[in-house]
Order: C-alpha cells, then sequence, then structure tokens
C-alpha cells in the first residue's frame, strides 16, 4: 500500500516538476510548482512528519506562492516563444551537467548502499506538533528566535529594495 | 515499508530537474521557482533520514530550511521587481552590468 502511495506520489511529482521546467507560461509553472509542492506534502506524510507536510502546505504553496503569482501578476510577462530554438550549444551544455550530477549522485549513493539507515520503529512519534514543539523550545531555543530576526530583516530588506523611489534622510526630513 | 533509498533517489532526481531548469530558463521568476524546487528535494531526503533514524533533528533543520527559503524568496522577488523597473526585462541573459 504505501509503496503504490509513494510510487504514485514520486512520478506525480517527477512530472509536475519537469512541467515547471518546460512550461512556456510563467503563470502554468507556479501553479505546476504549487503541485508539486502539494505531492511532496503527501510524501512528508507517507514518512510521518504531519506537522511538516502541514508547515510545508501553509507556508510553501500558500504563501510563498501567492507571492510568486502576485510578483508575476505585477510584471504582466508575455509567454516565451523560444524555449529551445536558439543556444543550442548552451542547452546541451546544460543538460550534460545535469546528468553528471545525477550519475554523481547516484554513484555515491551506491558508494553508501549497505550503510543507510533501515526504518525505524520510532517514527510515528517524531512527526507529531508535540514532538518537534518540544524540541523547538527547548534544545532550538536560540536558532528559533534568529529566525524572528531573519524573518525582520528580509521583510525590511525587500521594502527597501522594491519601493520605487528611495527616499535619502534629507527628503524624509523635509 | 519501502527502503529510504527510494526517497533519497526521487530527492536526487528533483533536484537534478530544479538545477536543469535553473541553467536553462531565461525567465528569471522560473530559474527561482526552480530554486525553490531544488530546497524542496533537499527536504525529501533531510525527513526520510530523519523518519528512518527516529531523531527529530532532521525534522528542526527542515523546520529552519523553511523560514530562510520564505525570507530568500521575499528577498529575490524584491530583487527581480527592482530588475524588472531598470531593464523591463526578467531575461536573465540581459542582465549583464556585472559581465565581461
Amino acid at each position: 500500500m504505501i509503496t503504490y502511495a509513494f510510487v504514485l506520489l514520486a512520478v506525480f511529482a517527477i512530472a509536475t516538476a519537469l512541467a515547471l521546467v518546460l512550461s512556456k507560461n510563467t503563470v502554468n509553472s507556479a501553479l505546476f510548482l504549487v503541485l508539486n509542492f502539494i505531492t511532496v506534502a503527501g510524501l512528508y506524510l507517507l514518512l510521518e512528519a504531519q506537522f511538516l507536510a502541514m508547515i510545508q502546505i501553509v507556508v510553501y504553496a500558500g504563501a510563498i506562492m501567492v507571492l510568486f503569482l502576485f510578483v508575476i501578476m505585477l510584471l504582466n510577462l508575455d509567454d516565451e516563444s523560444t524555449l529551445f530554438s536558439k543556444w543550442r550549444f548552451r542547452y546541451l551544455l546544460a543538460f550534460l551537467l545535469g546528468a553528471g550530477l545525477i550519475g554523481q549522485i547516484t554513484y555515491s549513493l551506491g558508494g553508501v548502499a549497505g550503510q543507510l539507515p533501515e526504518i525505524s520503529d520510532r517514527m510515528s512519534e517524531i512527526g507529531t506538533v508535540e514532538a518537534v514543539a518540544e524540541v523547538l523550545y527547548t534544545d532550538f531555543m536560540l536558532p528559533f528566535e534568529m529566525t524572528a530576526v531573519l524573518l525582520t530583516a528580509a521583510v525590511v530588506g525587500a521594502l527597501l529594495i522594491a519601493q520605487y523611489k528611495v527616499k535619502t534622510t534629507e527628503q524624509v526630513s523635509k | 515499508m519501502i527502503g529510504i533509498d527510494w526517497y533519497l533517489s526521487l530527492s536526487a532526481v528533483l533536484f537534478t530537474i530544479g538545477a536543469v531548469g535553473v541553467l536553462i530558463r531565461r525567465n528569471a521568476i522560473v530559474v527561482f521557482m526552480c530554486i525553490e524546487l531544488m530546497l524542496n528535494s533537499v527536504n525529501i531526503s533531510l525527513i526520510a533520514f530523519a523518519s528512518y533514524h527516529g531523531d527529530i533533528t532532521g525534522q528542526i533543520l527542515v523546520f529552519f530550511a523553511l523560514a530562510v527559503a520564505a525570507a530568500e524568496a521575499v528577498i529575490g522577488l524584491a530583487i527581480i521587481l527592482a530588475i524588472f523597473r531598470n531593464h523591463l526585462s526578467i531575461d536573465v541573459t540581459k542582465v549583464n552590468l556585472l559581465r565581461w
């Protein structure tokens, strides 16, 4: 049962990822990415990480993708007419690099084939909200607080970069 | 129950698709979405290791990776908006101010 679910989700994840890369319309790409994120959340559920599956849907498929779609709407782009027509050498090089990358990862996976962990019987205990919160608010308290600083800095930085005309101090004081 | 190598292989395939997408696409927003795809594929292998070891630290790491990805998406989209204002295009091959 879990094997079938995994194969289904994996095929769907790879198909949506390919559709994301090959789609000419940017909005279609973004919607395929949303589908991909939801599929990956399903994989997290198979691994019994319920909390992260919900966070994946709320933060990634919800918040971040709304931001992407909003920016796409703001830019009002046309479809790309030439996805594969020009720069053939560049595409060839990109595919060769991709093949090299996956070959290297598969090779290193084969190298550690005997040392990979077997399934743990504690798997269902560690993915719940209680288990995550207990560790997050004790051992990882300082990194958690740092996340708040990081997010604040990101918001301030994004406002500064994206604002239309940056006001200098003299203009503000006038 | 299936072995962990299936999850790791899926993660590798998704990462490769994302990397090839970054290399071949010229639309800056699609390049950015491919980067999100790569971040996500690494999260899959982190959660797979966390679940198979029965150790929660990997899931905490994914939690922080999500927070950093959110911050990165905000800044990156702001930079794309700023580039669009200056060039009226988000084609990454046309942004060549720092290129020789």
